[in-house]
């Protein structure tokens, strides 16, 4: 299991790791509520679920999704100038994944929610005109369309 | 860089608290 650098590397750094091999003891599943491997969860320091990753991803996506765990859990800590510059470094460093367009959504929600601007709610809806126009992302953006 | 993997949810969380660092938990059924 990951036997990529970047991805061991950037465990290491932001994540106090934890494994359980289900194999052998089952418990800790029922105590955190997964019914699958592999399943990834990510708590924020206070223990509480702000991210899950179910099944297999490639790298790209999955470096993305961790981004995109550490980013959530800024944001329902109110930490909103972190979330946001979470948000944004997974649209530039990768763009193609998955997670890109909800990190588009959300990084104009964190700006929001920390500056008060109403207007980064419809800069985020015009964004959304160039880029993941085709995602579900975009639907819940374009209320904010003026 | 090797991950130093716990194994022990409760001290984990603990070390989490208190260094105010977010927890991944990886839950595998591969051989390791």
């Amino acid at each position: 299991m990951y036997p990529d650098s970047e991805v061991s590397e950037f465990i290491s750094k932001n994540f106090v790791p934890v494994r359980f091999d289900v194999r052998k003891d089952a418990q800790p599943m029922e105590r955190f509520g997964a019914n699958w491997t592999p399943t990834i969860l990510i708590l924020d320091s206070d223990g509480n679920e702000r991210h899950r990753i179910e099944g297999f991803l490639p790298k790209d996506d999955f470096l993305a999704q961790l981004k995109l765990g550490l980013a959530h859990a800024a944001f329902v800590g109110k930490r909103f100038d972190e979330a946001e510059r979470r948000f944004r470094e997974i649209l530039e460093q990768h763009p193609d994944s998955d997670s890109a367009p909800e990190a588009q959504y959300w990084a104009g929600v964190a700006k929001y929610k920390g500056t008060g601007n109403g207007a980064a709610l419809g800069e985020t809806a015009q964004a959304f005109q160039q880029r993941y126009q085709d995602s579900p992302w975009a639907k819940k953006a374009s209320v904010w369309a003026a | 860089m090797a991950i130093e993997w716990k194994t022990n949810a409760d001290e984990a969380l603990s070390q989490a608290k208190s260094g105010g660092k977010p927890l991944l938990l990886d839950f595998t059924a591969a051989p390791m």
